[in-house]
């Protein structure tokens, strides 16, 4: 036997091998799912603006849906305390002292809908309706004057939306991204 | 019913030192001397012991080794997290009931049998799993640690923390994960391999979610059922969740319920706002995923007092996302010298290993460090250089050596060295 014809031996033993380590059998129990169950839990919103829903809302609307939901835990115009301080913080990143803020740090607009509409107001998450997270979401851009009072926030405005930290951010998965 | 005993003069001393020791007069040692040295028959020899439990618990003796240090968002229970206490533990295990918890939104109380996972997104056919169903699957057993990429954060401030082992470095813990491999139903819905990533989802009151790269979730991604044996605590995700061997914990969703297999990242709050590593010139690192080469002196720690000069042993725990612990080194000067501690086997990749040395302590000051490495060459940094590169506004990810001095009084305490 060559070494060529070794080799391809070796190959083909390391084929089947690996061929008998991948494939596991399994019992096929999942249920097909159909369009509507889909679309009842799917809610997450990339930056491209997939998933977003229908409705719309400005920052004139959302400053009375922030006053009763989120202002106790976020104080007054996002200034934080006790919980998260949410507008500010811009040119403090680089400090001893950084300010991490939606306006200061988040990349992307479309995290704020994502969020609010997931897990807020903390102690009644997904009680808010899509026009509702539209509106706060536009409140809070505006409070660290990303968008004007008016600018209507919907579906296809939102992705549009740029961030101001958003080209600070270094992504560095895979490894060799970095 | 056993007679009462005649009052001894014996029985007398004995009850007394126990009052003294109970007032606090005198320490635990020369009472518990006076009781338990032979030719004493212990009291808990002379009647039967107690019967049969259902579920065990530890001795009463035991009741100070609790999770410590829990610190929660302001106005909230359950948003924030909760160390395990490793300077009293030993091993590699970590026991379920201490296991650190890092929660969002508290902890949800899901019934197993109305839990769903669905898969869905760019599949073939979208598919939702049963808890039953997915005990019906291959399984895989794995020995791994889980760190919250918060763990020890308190070392990036100027001043060293005054806190135990457990308080600074417990966001670790490391357990015996069973389950199904992720790969598994991703073949089964028929996943787009060249979609690229999956947003993972949970089924708690922050519906918590972070966008998992395919390749991790092709690689050594588990559905995790079953934490050192028995069902996943309730904390840990009852009753499903992911688990990525090596990557910080938070992208290891508890309580999952959702799997959607996406074309990129969907930027999620827990993957741009927080998680994200902010360096000294104003630039964020994101995607950090692999817990770095780490490890931290257990024996002794802050909180507990040298007895005095003579043999000690050192001990501690070392860890690397990247790979197998392949050494650690031990300073008992402050880093001037070092000497290799022993490896307790199994030395498994991606878990916990203990490390080991004998310590001779002459009773003068002393600072002990540990220096971990692993087997893809990784060395843990020393505290300078470390903040030098990164800053001290990371939050995430740090890994620099610990140092504890020990005066010599015998008392521990944290020290940046």
């Amino acid at each position: 036997m060559s070494t060529r014809d070794l080799a391809g031996v070796v190959v083909l033993i390391a084929a089947v091998g690996c061929a008998r380590t991948t494939k596991v059998e399994t019992p096929n129990l999942g249920k097909l799912a159909t369009a509507a169950q889909i679309a009842g839990w799917d809610i997450s919103v990339g930056p491209d603006g997939v998933g977003l829903p229908p409705g719309s809302g400005t920052a004139a609307k959302g400053a009375a849906v922030y006053e009763q939901k989120c202002q106790a835990c976020h104080g007054a115009k996002g200034a934080g305390q006790p919980n998260d301080r949410l507008v500010g913080g811009h040119g403090t990143l680089a400090s001893a002292e950084p300010v991490r803020t939606i306006g200061s740090y988040w990349p992307y607009a479309t995290t704020v809908f994502d969020y609010v509409r997931r897990a807020m107001p903390y102690t009644q998450p997904q009680s808010l309706s899509n026009d509702e997270v539209y509106a706060v979401t536009a409140y809070l851009l505006n409070l660290n004057g990303i968008v004007g009072e008016n600018d209507e926030i919907n579906a296809r405005t939102l992705p549009n939306v740029r961030m101001p930290n958003q080209a600070n951010f270094i992504i560095v998965y895979p490894p060799s991204a970095r | 019913m056993r007679p009462v005993a005649r009052q001894s003069r014996r029985g007398f001393l004995k009850r007394a030192a126990a009052l003294l020791a109970a007032t606090g007069l005198v320490g635990r040692g020369p009472a518990a001397a006076v009781a338990a040295d032979p030719p004493e028959l212990p009291s808990w020899m002379k009647a039967p012991g107690a019967g049969f439990s259902p579920y065990g618990a530890p001795s009463k003796h035991e009741g100070k080794v609790t999770r410590t240090f829990a610190r929660s968002q302001a106005g909230t229970t359950g948003s924030g997290a909760i160390r395990a206490p490793l300077e009293a533990l030993e091993g590699t295990i970590t026991p379920s009931g201490l296991h650190f918890e890092r929660s969002h939104s508290g902890v949800p109380d899901i019934d197993p049998e109305q839990h769903r996972l669905l898969v869905h997104g760019m599949v073939k056919r979208p598919l939702t799993f049963s808890i039953a169903d997915l005990l019906r699957y291959p399984m895989v057993s794995r020995v791994h640690f889980l760190e919250c990429s918060g763990n020890s954060q308190l070392l990036y401030q100027a001043t060293p923390p005054n806190l135990t082992a457990g308080a600074t470095h417990g966001l670790v813990s490391c357990s015996d994960w069973t389950g199904v491999p992720l790969r598994l139903l991703l073949e089964e819905v028929g996943a787009d391999r060249s979609a690229g990533w999956i947003l993972a989802e949970g089924a708690d009151a922050a519906a918590m979610s972070r966008s998992i790269p395919m390749a991790k979730a092709l690689d050594d991604a588990l559905l995790a059922l079953f934490q050192n044996g028995e069902r996943l605590r309730p904390e840990n995700g009852y009753p499903l969740r992911l688990f990525l061997p090596g990557w910080e914990g938070n992208m290891s969703v508890k309580w999952l319920r959702r799997l959607k297999v996406v074309p990129a990242p969907i930027m999620t709050k827990d993957e741009t706002s927080r998680y994200t590593d902010l360096q000294r010139d104003g630039t964020s690192l994101m995607f950090t995923y692999p817990m770095e080469v780490k490890s931290v002196i257990t024996q002794p720690s802050q909180g507990i007092t040298v007895q005095g000069a003579g043999l000690h042993q050192i001990s501690g725990l070392a860890w690397s996302g990247n790979g197998t612990i392949k050494k650690v080194e031990v300073s008992t000067d402050g880093g001037t010298t070092w000497r290799d501690a022993t490896l307790t086997m199994p030395v498994l990749a991606r878990a916990l290993t203990r490390f080991r040395l004998p310590w001779r302590w002459d009773g003068a000051a002393a600072v002990l460090k540990s220096r971990a490495i692993d087997d893809a060459g990784n060395v843990q940094p020393e505290r300078a250089k470390f903040i030098a590169e990164h800053g001290s506004n990371a939050v995430f990810h740090y890994n620099a050596i610990a140092a504890w001095s020990v005066a010599p009084n015998g008392e521990v305490k944290h020290v940046y060295a």
